[in-house]
């Protein structure tokens, strides 16, 4: 739901004329001619209820949230069983006990029932019109459903279900949140459609049992399966959130090791994004050379602690055992499925066009493409992040060395992107930051008059000796 | 220890699914089909639950959760758009049989068909619904007893739920492992709760639909249970991802020289057994897992390496502090809490610790003590029951002798 942050003036205004519009709505059904079906109606609305409460006292595990689409085809059924006037007032007690994200509580509730009343009253209305009720079957004569027919109309109501609970949606976004309404609006009606089509049809199927001689607990098992459904894909968002942090955690044993590159490697991965985005690649590769890029250090955990924190200059022996990393690397995230080419690019990510560099010196096109990205992404971390004993360079001067060694150190193309994607983004002030929590006095000085990495040698990004 | 020649219970159930679908056939084929056009239906409806079998992970409790729902709708279906229906048992049985049959034929051509277990029980499942179905309902008692109300729908809900516990059952007769039939039982029917609900409420609202509204209910019904099927298989993927992230996690110190290689995977697997001898399912046997595997990270915080990575060797202090700082990795790693708390607690004398803590720190001694070379598998055992006055449970050292007594760790699912 949409989030009211404080109500303004304009909210306030937008969610009173839903309240009225929902009570204008539910004035016929309290008629004594209009034939409410009010234990229908009861029993719905209890049942709703029941379903808000465990989000609100969260009595299942405690800690996955139920969201409110699993209760979709609870409404979208009382919108199929109960006449228009009626089905307004289905979802109001749910809504007014439902579980709200943050304050201000009140306001957030009666919003949430005045959205939900019209949006199932307008779904009943849509269903009534398209001649749904005559084709649910049921009732005292025992009719059979028409079952092929009663999807057009209940698809109708899904429709319509959609377009007005995303409608009023963007209308509170944009009067509580100050977001300008074509914003608001965008790409909200396409992405529900279909999830709604499918409550739709659970929906129906709960519609005509519960006019069957089998009765209401019938129609309660349809929910089962919807409700289940819900409860993994929160489990799937919880599990996919581990999975981030445990990356993190990688990234952060290497850390513990080495304290000078903290926070490196997650501008590499935005970096290596960046350029992705600009080369046009497909979101999984995106998403696969962004964890190259976080990743691309993680052989660091198999170098010596020691050789990692020595200051002053490494002896060659020591120089042949950092640049093992990559192959360490590679080695580590062997198991990791999903990461694929990604591995790529964590061996190869220290490769130069002109084949000098290692492990393997490879030349031009024979180096992975997600690698040629890493390099270049690495180092203009490298160049641009403040470490305790050098101050980072300018991004425009970083670019400038970039362009200086491509063709024979970097590709020229992932050069290019990168500083059209810098032209268009920028790169955020968080790139600037001491990424050190060392304490700089204890560092020898004349490391800040040491030649920056540029040009030459992002194998031990920003440590020179 | 995966045994070469299955045991008696798994031949039992295969012979009996076997003997049982070609009586089944024989009978059909000789009396002819009832009512084909619903034979048809379900048949196709199995047909295609089963193709998605397609794509499951391994050690996936239902990978094809449509075709179970389809196969237990047509055991329990006794009326059709308010007709009553007359096929029997036996014919249900065929069905499933052939459904089966025809949908594996893609599956084994690519060489990886459903084992002939699952298939056995499915069947064996199916069958055992309509046996307790179909004949009252064709002696007219189901009506009689229950009427066409709200007691009919409870009474297809109760049997859906014995035929789950029919299915628990068979999948741990012929679970295949060296494990006890008790605790195997246990987290069979712990795991009906997720997608074995789903099915057997799709089963039996697929059975009541068609019976109110015709064959036209069945694609309606199964769209809900296909979602559910996408949620479990994507929640199926990451899960796995994250597993062989934490792996490779563990992993770390082997590379970074600070343990032997394998240590991590050796300690997880036979802490695993352990966990499983002394008789931990389900969640707590994850916890096991995890903290078995990652019980090392703290090392990576040491500048040089513990000799061989046997932290069993060192003062106790050391061995506390080191499993303090793992502790606090693991916390970063978004794993269960559980997991950091039995890290943290691992180098604790052992009745300070819980039971997790008891046998990771029981296995990591005795693999550290092992890659000593001189005292052996016999030597580090009997050094553990040295130890069991302070440091070591003496309940966790004997179910390792156990476990290494029948030849190591098994694997969960082998076999």
């Amino acid at each position: 739901m949409a989030g009211v942050s404080g109500t303004s003036a304009a909210a306030r205004v937008y969610i009173l004329c839903a309240v009225v519009c929902a009570a204008l709505g539910a004035v016929p059904a309290l008629s004594p001619e209009a034939g409410t079906p009010w234990g229908t109606l009861g029993l719905l609305a209890a049942l709703y209820s029941a379903c808000e409460l465990p989000g609100r006292f969260r009595v299942f595990g405690g800690s996955v949230p139920i969201t409110a689409g699993s209760f979709f085809p609870l409404l979208l059924a009382a919108a199929f069983l109960l006449p228009p006037s009626a089905a307004v007032l289905v979802a109001v007690p749910g809504a007014l006990v439902s579980h709200v994200d943050g304050p201000p509580v009140t306001a957030r509730r009666v919003w949430r029932a005045a959205q939900l009343a019209l949006t199932v009253g307008a779904a009943s209305w849509a269903y009534a019109l398209s001649g749904g009720p005559a084709t649910l079957g049921g009732g005292p004569e025992g009719a059979v459903p028409a079952l092929p027919h009663a999807l057009l109309p209940a698809c109708a109501a899904a429709l319509v279900f959609g377009l007005v609970l995303a409608a009023l949606d963007g209308g509170i976004i944009a009067t509580a949140e100050r977001v300008a309404v074509r914003h608001a609006w965008r790409g909200l009606p396409a992405r529900s459609v279909g999830p709604h089509l499918v409550h739709a049809l659970a929906g129906l199927m709960m519609a005509v049992l519960w006019r069957s001689t089998y009765g209401p607990l019938s129609a309660l098992v349809v929910l089962l399966p919807m409700y289940i459904s819900c409860w993994v894909f929160a489990q799937y968002h919880r599990r996919h959130a581990a999975h981030r942090a445990t990356i993190r955690a990688l990234v952060q044993a290497v850390d513990i090791k080495d304290g000078y590159t903290r926070g490196h490697s997650e501008r590499v991965g935005r970096a290596s994004e960046l350029i992705a985005r600009e080369l046009g690649m497909e979101e999984s590769r995106t998403e696969a050379l962004r964890f190259a890029g976080i990743l691309h250090d993680v052989g660091k955990l198999g170098v010596p602690t020691r050789v990692l924190r020595k200051d002053g200059p490494l002896t060659p022996e020591e120089r042949r055992v950092i640049e093992l990393h990559p192959e360490y690397g590679h080695e580590i995230v062997r198991g990791i499925g999903f990461l694929d080419e990604a591995r790529a690019a964590i061996l190869h990510h220290h490769e130069r066009l002109d084949g000098s560099g290692y492990p393997y010196g490879l030349t031009g096109d024979r180096i992975p493409e997600f690698a040629r990205v890493v390099a270049v992404a690495d180092a203009f971390d490298a160049m641009t992040s403040t470490r305790s004993y050098r101050r980072g360079r300018p991004v425009p001067a970083a670019v400038e060395e970039l362009r200086r060694c491509a063709g024979s150190q970097f590709d020229p193309r992932m050069v290019r992107a990168l500083a059209r994607a810098l032209d268009r983004h920028g790169w955020s002030a968080a790139a600037n930051t001491v990424t050190s929590d060392e304490d700089p006095a204890g560092l020898p000085t004349q490391r800040a008059d040491v030649r920056a990495p540029a040009a030459g040698t992002p194998d031990r990004p920003g440590r020179h000796r | 220890m995966t045994p070469v020649h299955p045991p008696p219970a798994v031949l039992a159930v295969r012979g009996g699914a076997l003997a049982l679908a070609v009586a089944a056939l024989g009978h059909t084929l000789w009396n002819g089909v009832v009512e084909p056009g619903h034979a048809l239906a379900f048949g196709v409806l199995v047909t295609v639950g089963e193709l998605a079998r397609w794509g499951a992970l391994p050690g996936e409790r239902e990978p094809a959760p449509l075709g179970a729902a389809g196969a237990l709708a047509y055991a329990l279906l006794g009326r059709s758009g308010g007709q009553d229906t007359a096929h029997g048992v036996l014919q249900v049985v065929t069905v499933v049989a052939a459904a089966q049959l025809l949908a594996s034929v893609p599956h084994v051509a690519r060489g990886s068909g459903p084992g002939p277990d699952q298939a056995a029980r499915r069947l064996l499942t199916v069958a055992f619904a309509a046996v307790c179905f179909q004949p009252f309902h064709h002696a007219g008692r189901s009506e009689h007893w229950f009427g066409e109300g709200p007691y009919f729908a409870l009474f297809l809900l109760v049997l859906l739920v014995l035929s789950a516990l029919c299915d628990a059952v068979l999948a741990a007769l012929t679970a295949g492992t060296s494990r006890r039939y008790g605790p195997q039982l246990r987290d069979e029917l712990r795991r009906l709760s997720g997608i074995g609900s789903a099915v057997c409420a799709t089963g039996a609202v697929m059975a009541l639909g068609v019976a109110v509204a015709g064959l036209w209910a069945l694609p309606v019904l199964c769209v809900p249970l296909l979602l559910t099927q996408v949620s479990y298989r994507r929640y199926a993927a990451v899960r796995t991802t994250y597993r062989q992230t934490i792996a490779s996690l563990a992993r770390s110190t082997e590379i970074a020289g600070y343990t032997p290689h394998g240590h991590a995977r050796r300690v997880a697997e036979l802490s695993a057994a352990v966990g499983r001898e002394l008789g931990l399912g389900g969640h707590e046997l994850t916890v096991l897992e995890y903290a078995a595997l990652m019980h090392d990270i703290g090392q990576l915080s040491l500048v040089d390496p513990v000799a061989d990575g046997a932290t069993a060797l060192l003062p106790a202090e050391e061995q506390r502090r080191i499993a303090l700082l793992g502790g606090a990795v693991v916390r970063q790693t978004g794993v269960d809490p559980a997991v950091a708390a039995v890290v943290e607690q691992q180098a604790d004398p052992y009745r300070e610790q819980q039971t997790a803590a008891r046998i990771v720190r029981a296995v990591n001694a005795y693999d550290d003590l092992c890659g000593e070379g001189v005292k052996g598998p016999l030597g580090a055992l009997e050094q553990l029951r040295l130890g069991t006055g302070r440091d070591y449970q003496p309940q966790v050292v004997e179910a390792l002798a156990r476990v290494l007594a029948r030849g190591g760790p098994t694997r969960v699912g082998a076999g």
